[in-house]
């Protein structure tokens, strides 16, 4: 039995813990509940979140009689798989066949489900510790089952897989069987619960399915795979209902514009309209609320469209003010010259002024990132019934309160009476975390008492209102002493924040972007100066998968390389010289206040872990082989999201600019592992996105207009555009608390592509996309 | 008045001739598997064959929908279909999964015309079809495999 390598929890540190179950020392929750887990305290990870975190079986697991295994999800699968994952954490730890295992979609409901807003790359590593806990309850309490059933004492009986048996007799009894007797028996104290070890696994953990190329070993059913290669499974606009109203909105073309007049005379001529609206605007700041417009309502979505194409409106510009006159080049410009002069410093160490006056060599760059959509393929939409003093949303959205919240307020109902059903996401990448289109729908279905309106977004009005990518400008300086060594290091960040979104323009970057790949840059230089200088909003600002450390990773990664040539170094043998020691990094000691989130005790910035998945990477790419002439190797890395990412890729540049991405090589480490299987596949969509960020993707605007509308000219990856290989390099590193996988993936993808165009050509990129930039 | 004929059944409708054939599978039809990404035959996401033939739905005008139409509801009867089918799961290619119907449908429509394609070809035939999750290597590794030519490549 598990009873005589008993590890305490309240004794030891979290790190030395998982260390301990590392090495198959079987976890029990301490006697005293008060030392957290990883991510449980209070002031920090999952237990800071709105709605902190649950761990109550009967919330999360159900047991039918026919040995059906129910496993609620409260996160919102978008792509990352979290139906699958988290469901097999709690399926692997309860001993369920994963044949008779189910999932149910929790509906928006924090104080039930705790914490679902899926943003921040924290489904994972918020709740696997929670979801672990509800199902070896569910597991003791089915084992106190069949003792009680067989008289005999509960620690005769063990769990296998999908049944318990009594091993000195060689009974057994299935999950099914035993489910109406366990139902009855109260949750097990929390102290009692004793985890699988490691040994007992059948799934945490395991590397199954396509590893680089090789299918090395089937992997388990993914929950939702065969609904969607059958055209079954129901994203936002697949809910069925037999009374559907089909609308689309026209939305002001400059944020913060509204409706003056409209003539809707010949789109109630089109065949289907059904009716022409008028929706209001919350103004600006926008925040989750609708940018106003007309809707179009209609017996299907063409009809609408088709409406919506008939209006004439009459736009107040007046009332957008200085947005109506947003231009992307003009703006670029402005934050160029403002990166010439001081800004707010939000950290610094050593005499920065005197070490670039004293330096050998000194380089300075700047850097530019644009405005992109996230541009999910299932364009925003949302389904509103609203009966009887009662709303029901169908959509799919990454923050479900967040909608359950803000469609009740618009409403004017309690939050008890507005359901948020959550659809599968055809992709999210902090689109959906931002409802306006539930509010929107809404703000339509108040109008059609008890009938369901479904609002759907066109590819167009994501791409003209997206909640963009901030632009960034961004200025580095350094000084080189006489081996190339840096001896200071300035950086001005300039964009505007997502803090606009909500509250009159702050013009800085708040403290959580600041804290993404900017203040927590871990170089060692003696001498250092982080200043964020002011950029206003002009349009809606917003979370874009990965977010800041987009722009942040993409200067620092390129001016690092920059430094290296300067200094004639090889870049890798530079940039490890450059991060200094092997050494922990406690946020706050890099003026970030913020961490993630999370316990900086857990998680500090760890300059090894680094320096580990560079040294995988490079070493993997076959970093300093000879190449022929057009082909370079391009280094990048970053921390964030508590995870460390570094890159290798491959590039030849043939004679006329074209590029072909030979091979990525990214090494990856996010501490303990959950489902490998879909962290590879992460890092694999993470890359193409990542090239596509690089390479391709802009939204420009002019007197306040998006200037793209649709694919032909928001260019995304596409198959041609893809590396020939990419291949995932997991760093295994069970016993550090778990780090994220959706997000980190990302920042270094530009700035290694980067990197090895200029490895190829010798042309540096300082502006992206690079576009067409390698012609001629 | 419009006569379709999907998957094998025959379907009289009342709509205008100049509706797009994605709409009437979907909110006409109540189809759907057939997935609206962009409207105008940029991402794919709408792929449907039209007597074996992919084409895009969005920009097809159900008039103009003469003939068989199969989507993606129909695949798993199909002896090519279903093997992409299984090829996709096996390699676990979905991530949102939301254009991976249309990815299917035009993989199928290749392998039909051309059974064992050379990488080159696939990415050619693909290059239409937009994911955003970035799914593209396994695509290409799952058309592979179902073709019968795993790690050829």
């Amino acid at each position: 039995m598990r009873t005589n390598d008993r590890l305490l929890l309240a004794n030891v540190s979290r790190r030395r813990l998982l260390m301990g179950m590392a090495g198959g020392s079987a976890l029990v929750l301490a006697a005293r509940w008060d030392m957290p887990l990883a991510s449980e305290n209070a002031q920090f990870g999952a237990g800071a979140m709105p709605g902190g975190w649950v761990d109550d079986p009967n919330v999360f697991i159900q047991i039918d009689s026919d040995g059906t295994v129910t496993i609620v999800n409260n996160r919102s699968e978008m792509g990352q798989g979290i139906r699958t994952s988290l469901v097999m954490v709690g399926a692997d730890e309860l001993g369920a066949d994963w044949d008779q295992v189910k999932v149910r979609q929790a509906e928006g409901d924090h104080s039930k489900y705790g914490n679902q807003n899926t943003d921040g790359s924290r489904s994972m590593r918020h709740w696997y510790e929670p979801m672990r806990r509800a199902a070896a309850a569910a597991r003791l309490m089915l084992e106190q089952a069949a003792a009680s059933q067989w008289g005999v004492p509960v620690h005769e009986v063990k769990t296998q897989v999908h049944k318990v048996v009594h091993q000195p007799s060689g009974k057994e009894l299935g999950f099914g069987e035993l489910a109406s007797r366990a139902r009855e028996l109260e949750v097990p104290d929390r102290n009692a619960l004793v985890l699988k070890q490691d040994n007992e696994l059948r799934f945490i953990g395991k590397e199954t399915g396509l590893i680089n190329g090789k299918l090395e070993s089937p992997h388990p059913k993914a929950i939702d795979g065969e609904d969607i290669v059958t055209g079954r499974a129901v994203y936002g606009a697949d809910v069925p209902f037999d009374d559907l109203l089909y609308a689309v909105i026209a939305r002001p073309p400059v944020y913060g514009a509204t409706v003056r007049s409209f003539d809707d005379a010949e789109a109630l001529k089109v065949r289907g309209v059904e009716k022409v609206l008028k929706v209001e605007g919350t103004g600006q700041p926008a925040g989750f609320s609708p940018l106003g417009g007309v809707a179009v309502v209609a017996s299907n979505t063409w009809a609408a469209m088709e409406g919506k194409k008939a209006l004439k409106i009459d736009w107040n510009l007046e009332s957008a003010g200085e947005n109506a006159g947003y231009t992307s080049i003009a703006y670029r410009q402005s934050l160029e010259k403002a990166a010439q002069s001081p800004g707010k410093v939000v950290r610094h160490h050593g005499d920065l002024d005197r070490a670039l006056e004293s330096a050998d060599k000194r380089i300075s760059a700047t850097y530019y990132m644009p405005h992109m959509a996230q541009a999910p393929m299932e364009p925003p939409v949302a389904t509103v019934r609203i009966k009887d003093g009662k709303a029901e949303v169908w959509a799919p959205v990454q923050n479900p309160q967040a909608t359950r919240d803000t469609v009740a307020q618009r409403l004017g109902l309690d939050t008890e009476n507005v359901t948020v059903h959550v659809t599968l996401l055809g992709g999210g990448f902090g689109r959906k975390s931002k409802p306006d289109f539930a509010n929107e729908a809404a703000s339509i279905a108040e109008l059609f008492n008890g009938r369901p309106v479904r609002l759907q977004w066109s590819r167009e009005d994501d791409i003209h209102h997206a909640y963009f990518h901030a632009v960034s400008v961004d200025h580095l300086e350094a000084g080189l002493d006489g081996d190339g060594n840096a001896t200071g290091w300035l950086h001005r960040t300039l964009s505007p924040s997502i803090g606009s979104l909500f509250a009159p323009d702050p013009k800085h970057k708040g403290e959580f972007e600041l804290g993404m790949g900017f203040n927590t840059m871990p170089f060692d230089v003696p001498a250092l100066r982080l200043e964020n200088p002011p950029a206003p909003a002009h349009v809606r600002i917003g979370w874009f998968r990965s977010v800041y450390n987009l722009p942040h990773a993409w200067a620092i990664q390129s001016f690092a390389h920059e430094l290296a040539v300067a200094a004639g170094r090889d870049h890798r043998d530079y940039v490890l010289d450059l991060l200094g020691p092997d050494r922990e990094i406690h946020n706050l000691t890099v003026g970030d206040g913020w961490n993630y989130g999370e316990n900086p005790d857990l998680y500090p910035i760890d300059i090894g872990r680094m320096r580990a998945v560079i040294e995988r990477a490079t070493s993997e790419a076959g970093w300093g082989k000879s190449v022929q002439e057009g082909r370079g190797l391009g280094l990048a890395f970053h921390h964030s999201f508590v995870s460390y990412t570094a890159i290798v890729f491959e590039v030849e540049v043939d004679d006329q600019g074209g590029l072909t991405i030979l091979q990525a090589d990214i090494a990856f480490d996010c501490g303990k592992q959950a489902n490998p299987e879909r962290i590879r596949s992460q890092l694999e969509g993470a890359c193409v996105m990542g090239i596509g960020i690089a390479l391709q993707s802009e939204v420009t605007f002019k007197d306040g207009v998006a200037q793209q509308d649709n694919f032909d000219n928001y260019l995304i990856p596409r198959m041609p555009d893809a590396p020939k290989s990419i291949r995932v390099h997991l760093v295994d590193n069970p016993q550090e608390a778990m780090g994220g996988v959706g997000e980190p993936g990302l920042p270094p993808v530009a700035p290694a592509l980067c990197n090895a165009i200029y490895a190829a050509t010798g042309k540096r990129i300082r502006r992206l996309p690079v576009g067409d930039q390698l012609k001629g | 008045m419009a006569t379709l004929t999907i998957n094998g059944e025959q379907h009289e409708l009342d709509v205008p001739d100049n509706m797009p054939l994605l709409w009437v599978i979907r909110d006409v039809l109540g189809m759907k598997g057939t997935k609206f990404g962009c409207g105008m035959s940029q991402c794919g996401a709408c792929t449907v064959h039209l007597n074996g033939t992919a084409i895009r739905s969005c920009v097809t005008p159900v008039s103009a929908a003469t003939g068989e139409i199969t989507t993606i509801e129909a695949m798993a009867d199909d002896p090519i279909g279903s093997k992409v089918q299984q090829a996709w799961l096996d390699l676990g290619v979905a991530q949102c999964g939301y254009c991976q119907g249309g990815q299917i449908m035009n993989a199928t429509a290749l392998l039909k015309k051309t059974p064992k394609p050379e990488t080159g070809e696939i990415v050619d035939a693909m290059a239409g079809n937009l994911c955003r999750c970035g799914t593209y290597n396994r695509i290409l590794a799952a058309i592979e495999r179902a073709s019968g030519q795993e790690g050829e490549a």
